[in-house]
């Protein structure tokens, strides 16, 4: 399973990008072989508040709808489009084109409360 | 579906098989199952073009045998057992005496005084309880669902497969026909059945037997690109042929005429649990009858229990729902009351608080081109 070092993770299997204030957020490589053919995304509002580990967003496969959170308290200022006419990126691609939205965090040292690549490889087992 | 119990979950002899090749497991009633191996999309698809194999051992049999045994069953079930030859078989209602279903079923007649009846999982216990409870002199009812594992295996390529299996001089029975044939030291009891809309079979054996079939009939398959299905593709592929989940489309609280099923209830026979309502229910119609409906948008999926509105007003909940794949829209069931339960009707589908248009659809919702 693709576990890329330079990302922080969450228990939720969400994957954060640091990109100097904003954190770049979408679910893992794990996460999406769990749920399979991602058939809806449910994108937030871009200006949405978002509290760290609060519902934002959701990811639906066939069988199902699952919720995605926050990873970090922040503002939504970006949210991928491309999902709304190819959610499945999630699947083919879910640390690049998957990506679901951005944050400008509030504060952006709250990464460092995140799982390392290491720590979420644990995680998952 | 039946709560689930604190007891450990069941598991059928091919838990270990579904394990290894890596199925995500789900409960399922009491029983823990596979819902996915290679994803529902992909499960889908194998059994509309090609075939499919799902692993159906948790489902029940039940044996009744002896002399009173057509004549009971008669009283039982809802559709007409002397319209079965040995060797037929017929979908069928269990009601309660106030037209409920207990549960929906196929019983073959597999002997002059013989029948097997197929039950769901969940309605095992209950159904045999209930038909113990009402036995009659000269029949014999035996439950035999824990030494018997069975497999549907759907698809077009299905007589292809078999003429693999057991031999390109076998004959497959005729749809709801049933047939027993000798495999290396097994003996298999094939229905022309299936749950998908696709021509298959269900075939049932020893549960000893489970793992080296299974096994057998996925390597005879791989040419023929046979994938093993899970509960999440038998879902999809059943909704878009509107088959009932009884649990989720049937309840107790529902009849077979509100269900429109009539076609399985004989109301010419003289006597059957549950016939007086159904008598009624078929004179003076229904308050309700369960629709088909299809998303028309691009939205998310309709699961059950969503919201069904019509001008302003919650009319009912879906009973069904799920991504169509052959369809790629969402697709559901749903009780609506009988003014509204038109093909064409526009109706809206709530979904975490917003609404989303659908339109109540003739069934089934998929037709195979």
């Amino acid at each position: 399973m693709n576990v890329p070092d330079d990302l922080f993770y969450t228990e939720s299997h969400e994957w954060v990008r640091r990109e100097g204030e904003n954190a770049r957020v979408g679910i893992t490589d794990h996460a999406q072989a769990e749920l399979t053919d991602v058939v809806y995304v449910e994108l937030p509002k871009v200006g949405a508040q978002a509290e760290a580990r609060g519902q934002i967003a959701v990811v639906e496969s066939v069988k199902a709808a699952s919720d995605i959170y926050a990873p970090v308290k922040g503002t939504v200022v970006e949210v991928n489009k491309a999902l709304e006419g190819n959610p499945a990126l999630i699947n083919t691609d879910p640390f690049g084109e998957g990506w679901i939205f951005v944050l400008k965090m509030e504060s952006p040292d709250d990464v460092k409360q995140l799982k390392d690549a290491a720590g979420y490889r644990k995680a998952i087992g | 579906m039946t709560p689930m119990s604190d007891a450990a979950p069941k598991k059928t002899p091919l838990y270990d098989e579904h394990v290894r090749l890596g199925a995500k497991m789900i409960p399922f009633g009491d029983w823990i199952m596979p819902v996915q191996y290679s994803g529902i999309m992909d499960e889908h698809q194998a059994v509309r073009n090609n075939v499919g194999v799902f692993d159906i051992s948790h489902m029940g049999q039940l044996v009744a045998t002896g002399p009173a045994t057509a004549g009971w069953l008669n009283e039982m079930l809802t559709n007409n057992i002397d319209k079965l030859e040995v060797g037929a078989g017929q979908y069928t209602f269990l009601l309660n005496e106030r037209g409920g279903i207990i549960d929906d079923l196929i019983v073959y007649r597999t002997a002059p005084e013989e029948f097997l009846l197929v039950v769901n999982a969940s309605g095992t216990e209950g159904d045999f309880a209930w038909l113990k409870k009402h036995i009659a002199e000269g029949v014999d009812l035996q439950n035999r669902s824990a030494d018997c594992a069975g497999l549907a295996i759907q698809g077009p390529r299905v007589v292809e497969l078999f003429h693999s299996f057991l031999g390109s001089d076998i004959e497959l029975p005729e749809r709801n026909q049933i047939k027993t044939f000798d495999h290396d030291g097994s003996k298999l009891t094939i229905g022309r059945t299936g749950y998908t809309g696709e021509d298959g079979i269900e075939v049932f054996f020893p549960a000893e037997d489970a793992p080296k079939i299974w096994n057998e009939i996925l390597a005879k398959g791989e040419p023929l690109d046979i994938r093993p299905c899970g509960l999440g593709a038998r879902d999809t592929l059943r909704l878009e042929m509107c088959y009932p989940l009884n649990g989720s489309d049937l309840s107790p609280d529902h009849n077979p005429i509100e269900a429109g099923l009539g076609f399985f209830v004989d109301l010419k026979k003289p006597k059957f649990i549950g016939r007086e309502v159904l008598v009624q229910a078929k004179e003076n119609g229904t308050a309700n009858r369960l629709v088909a409906f299809r998303m028309q948008s691009k939205g998310p999926p309709p699961r059950p229990h969503y919201g069904v509105w019509l001008a302003g007003q919650q009319i009912g909940e879906a009973t069904s729902g799920t991504l169509s794949p052959s369809l790629n829209q969402g697709i559901g069931m749903a009780y609506l009351p009988t003014p509204h339960a038109r093909a064409g009707t526009e109706i809206e589908i709530e979904i975490r608080g917003q609404k989303f248009p659908a339109v109540i659809e003739k069934k089934p919702l998929y037709k195979k081109s």
